[in-house]
């Protein structure tokens, strides 16, 4: 199971690379002046997201580098000891919709330090890999076409990402004990 | 709501580091967040333009309009307000489909793209429609069928089962793509009734 996934991701990219230039070709596209064309927006919409960015992001930092984000999670703790969620994986279940790539941080830390196959690692696995960086997306989704006002996207993504949390930790507990 | 919580994070922030006597962390981390978030766009724009120049070809190739007919139904009730042929269907279904395969790079051109199509449709630019919303709840509770990137780290950590973590994780990520679509319908009405 392992290979065969660890295989599926290596080919991914390959394959569409392949197959869809090809099928462009053979469906009559002048493959390489369409590519040009289409990649042409790339630069545009990344640059237009920059000051989102920078707001969403020093916003974050300073939350997380001062401290107050781990005080915010030591206020959860008890609450969350209640409905059986360790305190270990507060953190990450915190940190997961501000920052990818801080919560992946977290989460190989996690399995690190309480091993790939015990219950933290295993629940921390499964927390990573089934929610989303919720304020990443909104700020640069929304900020590549200049939407400054969300109505209920965040509220939605939030909901998203909790259900998917309280999902996480029930379904470990069923099936890891 | 993105106004306050920006503003509380930044607040609450600066107000702790103050009392723990180490104001000096709040100045480094805002410039290197802000580098940070420059350096992040930048790296976003090799990426948008290689995925933006494939999905072209898979536009003029008729690849796409292919895969927005064969998921008509869902589409349909997911986004009513998208009239029937837009080319926003066809980028949403692309972005949801990296999505699901766990091709996390290729998510966001596609997602991009999509959001500027729905821009299109806009009648207050800057303000999100209800499509707007309900693309982006889908996206952040979107199924994943092959979490690579933990699988990859399990698998570093030398686990004896590295893949354990897929059925959970799908059964999981199914669940909040479910709450999403619910969640969106509630909202939407909500919303609406909110405004007359």
């Amino acid at each position: 199971m392992t290979e065969l996934i660890i295989e599926v991701s290596r080919w991914a990219i390959p394959l569409v690379l392949f197959f869809i230039p090809l099928y462009g070709h053979l469906r009559g596209v002048p493959v390489y002046e369409t590519f040009v064309a289409g990649a042409e927006d790339g630069f545009k919409v990344a640059v237009k997201i920059i000051p989102f960015l920078v707001g969403m992001l020093v916003a974050i930092g300073v939350f997380r580098a001062s401290g107050a984000m781990d005080l915010f999670a030591r206020a959860l703790n008890p609450v969350l000891h209640l409905i059986g969620v360790p305190g270990e994986v507060l953190p990450l279940a915190i940190m997961r919709p501000l920052s990818g790539g801080g919560a992946l941080g977290i989460a190989a830390e996690l399995i690190g330090n309480y091993g790939p196959d015990s219950f933290i690692g295993r629940l921390a696995s499964v927390m990573q890999g089934s929610t989303d960086t919720t304020f990443y997306v909104l700020t640069v989704y929304f900020g590549s076409v200049g939407v400054r006002r969300y109505r209920y996207a965040l509220a939605l993504g939030l909901l998203a990402d909790i259900s998917s949390l309280i999902a996480a930790i029930v379904i470990c507990r069923l099936m890891f004990g | 709501m993105v106004n306050i919580i920006w503003l509380l994070m930044l607040l609450a922030g600066i107000i702790v580091a103050g009392f723990n006597g180490h104001i000096e962390v709040v100045t480094k981390a805002s410039l290197e967040a802000a580098q940070t978030a420059v350096n992040l766009a930048f790296e976003l724009i090799g990426l948008m333009a290689m995925w933006l120049g494939l999905l072209k070809i898979a536009e003029e190739a008729g690849l796409v309009a292919l895969l927005a007919r064969l998921l008509r139904p869902f589409t349909r009730y997911l986004f009513p307000e998208i009239p029937r042929d837009h080319p926003a269907i066809g980028s949403i279904i692309m972005n949801l489909s990296a999505n699901i395969l766990g091709l996390g790079n290729a998510a966001t051109p596609f997602g991009l793209k999509a959001m500027q199509e729905l821009q299109t449709l806009n009648p207050r630019p800057g303000e999100a429609t209800p499509a707007m919303c309900t693309f982006l709840g889908l996206n952040t509770g979107c199924l994943t069928l092959i979490p690579a990137t933990i699988i990859g780290i399990r698998a570093a950590a030398s686990s004896t089962d590295p893949t354990i973590i897929v059925g959970p994780t799908i059964l999981a990520t199914g669940f909040s793509m479910i709450t999403a679509v619910v969640g969106d319908r509630l909202l939407r009405r909500f919303y609406n009734g909110r405004r007359g």
